[in-house]
């Protein structure tokens, strides 16, 4: 019997970076996984794949791949990958960040990437929280949802991240939760291979800020959770349906690919 | 050819690959222009939203290998004053120019400032290093924005230009040298192929100044804004953070002897020196000349590179014993005197306006003979 010593990411991977700092439970590690995973599928040079992150513990992902990796300022990774996307459109640039990175304080690029169609695949992890800083609510928070900046519930209304992304011009657009590895790596997989701007949102439990104060249990059960109320609905027409309820369970949370279509890159 | 145009081209003469800004006045005109000039020569030209995404965009740009740059003026520079710390923390090469108006706030958008001096050293958050020029004629416009992306590149740090509406909006001759006669540092680039070692993209070398590997290159670099150990891998501990921003702030401080560059007029025998820049310093050129046509002792220093200041120059002066007081007159209440007070216990006289106009060589004169 052979055992294997070598497992077929693990030259994607910096393994001199390990123990990573993410809590137990937390579905960023499940993300780097598919991206690490859809690299390798890809069969693009590794050399030609970039990771740009913003900050947060979304923001770490960029720091254990093995390909170049820029780890930037709290919202600014959509600018800084724009630059190196369009001085060298032979490279596939990812971007990984969370929901407050991307969509509070990243917003506005956010809409002009897509709405350019920049050459960029972006992975949106959304935990409905900022995590790293303790649990205060972002853009995505669900009505009713607790976070320590809204003790008795967030009041605002959340951004529909697909919706947004599509009405903003966004070529690809797909959302998926850290439960659906294969069709999750198959957005990114897609989004690799696809020219312009290229938007997954992936649900992602937070236990530590987000699930305790939301009474979501461990990890594993706000994955139980996806499970129980995600249903597939790929092409998906009408997005602007498509908002999350995560307090009300008797509300389905629609994940699919939604939009795949062809419009012009952007090449400044 | 106006200054701010003159300053575009000096980009374009030294290799411009990327430029990413958004339209403030009065350097409206740098943007413009390389509109027009850069896509002809194989370059990039992005409009971005704003001005954090701006030097972003230039900075992930310089990731990847491109020479970058960005224009803007007071309100736009002071929102990139965040990624100014994120370049000069990753060590990423680019260049800003800032067309100074009269600040703070809105303030008066199309009339002179000079009132980003101290901004322009100490804006970013934390101790870093970086280079200013200030010219003070669309001619130097063109030299000292090569000189900047030198500058940027030797040192892999920010390099900004401090122009002010004066001097982007005046049009002079420029002379713009064959392509042959135009100086070009190089990037220090990696001195193995990929793949042979590991790359440490931030092991300095004697000079404080690491080698650089770019985006795509094939060497798996890893940057961040954190504070980082020689592989750039975050390390966050008091130490390693020490060291770090030590020689960030060391290699200017200690290269200063070969990035500092000003202009001389009669210093050697001067009892009052004026210190002077961009468009203040062409009054006070044409007062300190009247001055010494008149008989009296009188010398003109003038900064190109506002940042780091030329100090040595000053205290050797200073050390001399000739000099009896300095003047300093700039478009703000008195960025500029205050540094100069740092090194002397000499009257330093300010001449000063708040912006919206520059001083009359009557009016320096009028300082230097009382
Ligand atoms: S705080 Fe939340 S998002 Fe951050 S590592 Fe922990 S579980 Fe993950």
């Amino acid at each position: 019997m052979t055992v294997a010593t070598i497992h077929p990411i693990d030259h994607l991977m910096r393994a001199d970076r390990l123990p990573h700092i993410l809590c137990a439970g937390c579905g960023i590690g499940t993300v780097i996984h598919s991206y690490v995973h859809a690299i390798n599928e890809s069969g693009i040079d590794p050399d030609r794949h970039v990771c740009v992150s913003g900050i947060g513990c979304s923001g770490r992902a960029a720091g254990y791949v093995n390909v170049d990796s820029y780890h930037t300022t709290h919202g600014r990774a959509l600018p800084f990958a724009l630059g190196i996307a369009v001085h060298n459109p032979e490279l596939t640039v990812t971007v990984i960040s969370g929901d407050g990175d991307l969509i509070a304080i990243g917003g506005n690029h956010f809409i002009h990437a897509a709405r350019r169609n920049v050459n960029l695949n972006v992975i949106c992890i959304n935990n409905f929280n900022y995590g790293m800083t303790g649990g205060q609510v972002g853009p995505t928070t669900p009505v009713g949802a607790r976070g320590t900046t809204a003790p008795r519930g967030a009041v605002e209304q959340p951004f529909n991240l697909p919706h947004l992304a599509k009405a903003a011009g966004a070529s690809f657009v797909a959302r998926w939760t850290v439960l659906h590895v294969r069709q999750f790596t198959d957005a990114v997989l897609r989004s690799m291979e696809k020219k312009g701007f290229c938007f997954t949102e992936v649900l992602s439990p937070c236990p530590t800020s987000f699930g305790r104060r939301n009474d979501l249990g461990e990890g594993i059960e706000e994955v139980e959770m996806y499970r129980q109320r995600c249903r597939i609905d790929n092409g998906a027409g009408e997005l602007e349906q498509l908002g999350i309820d995560i307090v009300d369970p008797s509300q389905p949370i629609t994940v699919g690919n939604f939009v795949d279509i062809e419009r012009e890159v952007f090449l400044g | 050819m106006l200054g701010d145009h003159a300053c575009a081209e000096g980009a374009l003469a030294a290799g411009l690959d990327f430029f990413a800004g958004y339209p403030i006045t009065p350097s409206t005109e740098v943007a413009e222009h390389l509109a027009r000039r850069l896509p002809d020569v194989g370059g990039r030209f992005v409009q971005m939203e704003d001005e954090l995404g701006s030097i972003a965009a230039i900075i992930g740009a310089s990731a990847a290998g491109a020479r970058s740059f960005t224009a803007t003026s007071g309100p736009g520079f002071s929102l990139m004053m965040e990624n100014i710390g994120l370049a000069a923390m990753m060590e990423l090469p680019c260049v800003i120019v800032d067309v100074q108006r009269a600040s703070p706030s809105t303030g008066l958008p199309t009339m002179v400032g000079q009132s980003d001096i101290l901004q322009a050293r100490w804006g970013s958050h934390g101790d870093y290093g970086i280079v200013a020029y200030c010219p003070a004629s669309p001619q130097e416009c063109f030299e000292l924005t090569i000189a900047a992306f030198n500058t940027a590149d030797r040192y892999r740090i920010p390099v900004l230009i401090l122009m002010d509406e004066v001097i982007g909006h005046m049009a002079e001759r420029v002379i713009i040298p064959e392509e042959q006669e135009i100086d070009r540092t190089e990037r220090k680039g990696p001195l193995e192929p990929p793949g042979a070692k590991p790359f440490l993209p931030y092991a300095a070398e004697e000079d404080l100044v690491p080698r650089i590997a770019h985006a795509g290159d094939g060497h798996k670099v890893h940057m961040t804004g954190l504070t980082h150990d020689e592989r750039g891998y975050p390390a966050l501990t008091a130490a390693t953070h020490d060291k770090l921003v030590r020689r960030l702030v060391d290699k200017v401080r200690l290269n200063a002897g070969s990035i500092v560059e000003f202009e001389e007029i009669g210093l050697d025998d001067a009892e009052t020196v004026v210190i002077a820049y961009g468009c203040t310093a062409r009054s006070a050129r044409r007062a300190v000349r009247e001055a010494r046509n008149d008989g009296q002792k009188v010398g003109l220093l003038r900064p190109k590179t506002i940042w780091p200041f030329p100090q040595t120059r000053l205290q050797q002066l200073l050390e001399a014993g000739t000099v009896t007081r300095i003047v300093v007159p700039e478009v703000n209440l008195g960025q500029l005197r205050r540094e100069v007070e740092r090194h002397t216990r000499l009257p330093v006289i300010g001449l000063n306006h708040a912006g919206g106009e520059m001083p009359t060589p009557a009016a320096i004169l009028e300082v230097i003979t009382s």
